[in-house]
């Protein structure tokens, strides 16, 4: 359906505004200027997310424990997100004596920027990605494995028992989920047949009568989606997966030795790396920018990837106050033993639905080996756990 | 420099010596292998300029083999390493000095 | 030869010397991942996208990882004592700067000899993807086999030995 020139132009926008901006220069820095300033809008419209992100996180985490969240600061705790942001300026810088002070100052500076950068090739909305890159996924799975070098960083230079154990629990728990986070990208990279994060958008973007083309509905999609879901929590060392720094168990792991901004910039970092890997997550099993029906293709684009954005890390939040933290051998073997077969097996199934031509029969049997294998691997990897009926005790 | 060629087959060859140098220079075993790998990556940056630069009748293969040296050099490193920590649990040391004995 | 050349030439050149003359073991790692940053730059620079992505997530995110784990494993942040350097350290050094002296007056020679393209070769992902699977499918498997081999071999190397009953 035509949509109208009000529409079409609150979708681009940005576009529009960046353009009319660069205008004023002469042509020579034109496209060096439109980059500039699309990188000005990725570094300040991202942190403004996550101001809003740690805002939701502590008040949601806070109605699943049954206790309100910060609600002092500001009407309802609107303005919590400004007093962190103070509190961490004016905390004392503290770095321990015999700590490698060149490394301890270089790993948040290296984290930032390397989580920044992988904001460059997610398509925020229609034509509004920073760098299209035909190999862009390739782009941001580079960024996500250098990360894993800063946090060694981090732990080591700090020269302390507790970061140096983290950091290695940290390094061996990203290196594994970053294994099952490629494979069930691959499956994406399969059908729609491109690298490029706006071809694989543009794949999913047509509408057969009112429902998407988004490979979450697929049963190699919503596999694919569980899979990437969980390799990505675990990527970013989100509960259930955070062993490197949880509270109760070493202190706070790989940055226990940081205070004040270089403790603001590592939380700022591992929120933005949240927010990134949900941003690749609709981008490849949600559809990116596109409209979940139809007749909602009026609404902006950029709007709906916020939306599924939001709503990824609404799960991400419930699924940390609902779930208790794994043991650090208990994520290996689930890594290692039941994500990876289960991202293999399902790489086979795409091709089987690749290959199989249209009709019923491809959804039944992919559905019927993946529900198959989802059960039988889970049964297999439980049989020596005997679980009785529960027994209470109470304090006499 | 006369032409870009030459200006990225002298770094390919400068960072090969470099290698070349730790890898003779420093007691550590850990460090020969740093060097090790400092000359495979000069090797790499030797095929990708003549995959740039160089007369290509088909397009594809300067990358494919630095690819394949990219995967092999890591496979490569693993093993290197885990012999590594294999030699230290068993002698107590990394110095290539003092690993001069058979018996063990 | 234009400014950005030269910085990143420079970048991996300085990164790969301190790898080498840095006298604590955990610097020279992280030295010699800013050689590994260096080069991934100058593949991208010679438009070579899906080797410089590559080396980023092979070397920075694999090797440089398992360099450092190495050196944490076998204790290596104790400075040995009788210095870093060996003590034929400058046959070493004369070695490698002859290694450089032939390679240089090699390149340096003979380089008007090879006719040079400005054009890029226009190399796509697909490209890439359709020649791995077509024409070089025997090194595809034999490198698949290779890192097979390889995992194991590391795994059974390193692995902590039974102790064996001494007689």
């Amino acid at each position: 359906m035509a949509a109208s020139p009000l529409f079409t132009n609150l979708d681009q926008i940005f576009i529009l505004l960046r353009d009319w901006l660069v205008g004023f220069l002469p042509a020579a820095f034109r496209p060096a200027a439109g980059v500039a300033l699309g990188a000005i809008a990725i570094v300040g419209a991202f942190p403004g997310l996550f101001a809003v992100v740690v805002l939701l996180e502590r008040k949601g985490v806070g109605r699943i424990q049954n206790r309100y969240g910060p609600n002092r600061v500001g009407p309802f705790g609107l303005l919590q997100p400004i007093a962190d942001a103070i509190k961490a300026l004016i905390k004392e810088d503290i770095v321990p004596y015999r700590a490698d002070h060149v490394v301890h100052f270089l790993a948040p500076i290296v984290l930032l920027v390397t989580v920044f950068m992988a904001f460059a090739v997610l398509p925020v909305g229609r034509n509004m990605v920073l760098v299209d890159m035909d190999t862009g996924l390739l782009f941001f799975i580079a960024m996500g494995a250098v990360t894993e070098l800063s946090v060694f960083m981090a732990g080591w230079s700090s020269r302390n028992k507790f970061s140096i154990l983290g950091a290695m629990r940290g390094i061996a728990q990203m290196i594994s989920y970053e294994v099952v986070l490629v494979l069930s990208t691959v499956s994406v990279v399969m059908i729609a047949g491109s690298l490029s994060l706006t071809r694989i958008i543009a794949a999913q973007n047509s509408y057969s009568g009112v429902f998407p083309h988004w490979y979450i509905f697929t049963p190699w999609g919503a596999a694919g989606f569980l899979t990437f879901s969980i390799a990505g929590m675990a990527e970013t060392n989100r509960s259930p997966f955070d062993v490197p720094e949880g509270e109760s168990e070493i202190v706070a792991g790989y940055h226990t030795e940081y205070s004040g901004f270089k403790f603001a910039i590592f939380f700022i970092a591992e929120y933005l790396s949240m927010i990134s890997i949900s941003g690749l997550c609709a981008t490849l099993f949600l559809g990116g920018w596109s409209a979940p029906f139809s007749f909602l293709v009026f609404i902006p684009s950029w709007i709906w990837f916020f939306s599924k954005v939001i709503l990824s890390l609404c799960v991400f939040i419930w699924v940390r106050g609902t779930l208790p933290r794994l043991r650090q051998d208990q994520l290996m073997n689930f890594a290692w033993k039941f994500l990876l077969p289960f991202a293999l097996l399902n790489l086979l199934v795409t091709a089987l639905w690749r290959f199989m031509g249209e009709g019923w029969m491809r959804w039944v049997i992919c559905t019927a080996i993946l529900a198959a294998a989802y059960v039988i691997m889970g049964r297999v990897s439980m049989r020596n756990q005997h679980f009785g009926p529960r027994r209470y005790r109470y304090a006499e | 420099m006369t032409s870009p060629l030459a200006g990225y087959l002298l770094v390919a060859a400068l960072l090969f010596a470099i290698g070349l140098a730790g890898a003779l220079v420093r007691r550590n075993a850990i460090l020969v292998l740093i060097g090790i790998e400092l000359m495979l990556n000069a090797a790499n940056l030797n095929l990708i300029a003549f995959w740039r630069f160089g007369p290509h009748p088909e397009a594809l293969t300067g990358m494919m083999f630095a690819i394949f040296s990219i995967a092999v050099a890591a496979a490569e490193a693993a093993v290197g390493l885990g012999l590594v920590i294999s030699i230290h649990r068993h002698t107590d040391t990394t110095e290539l000095d003092k690993i001069n004995r058979m018996k063990g | 030869m234009n400014v950005v050349f030269y910085l990143l030439a420079a970048l991996t050149l300085a990164g790969g010397l301190a790898a080498v003359l840095l006298k604590n073991l955990v610097h020279c790692a992280l030295a010699t991942t800013v050689a590994f940053v260096g080069l991934a730059l100058l593949f991208l620079q010679l438009d070579a996208q899906f080797a410089g992505f590559a080396q980023i997530l092979v070397y920075i995110g694999a090797v440089a990882i398992l360099i450092v784990f190495a050196i944490l494993l076998t204790r290596g942040s104790d400075l040995p004592k009788g210095g870093v350097f060996s003590r034929t350290w400058f046959v070493g050094l004369v070695i490698a700067a002859g290694v450089f002296a032939v390679l240089a007056w090699a390149v340096l020679e003979s380089v008007r000899a090879v006719p040079q393209q400005t054009t890029v070769p226009a190399v796509t992902v697909h490209d890439i993807g359709n020649a791995l699977l077509g024409r070089y499918v025997l090194p595809l498997e034999v490198v698949a086999l290779l890192l097979t081999a390889a995992t194991i071999g590391a795994v059974i190397v390193a692995m902590h030995e039974k102790e064996r009953p001494k007689p």
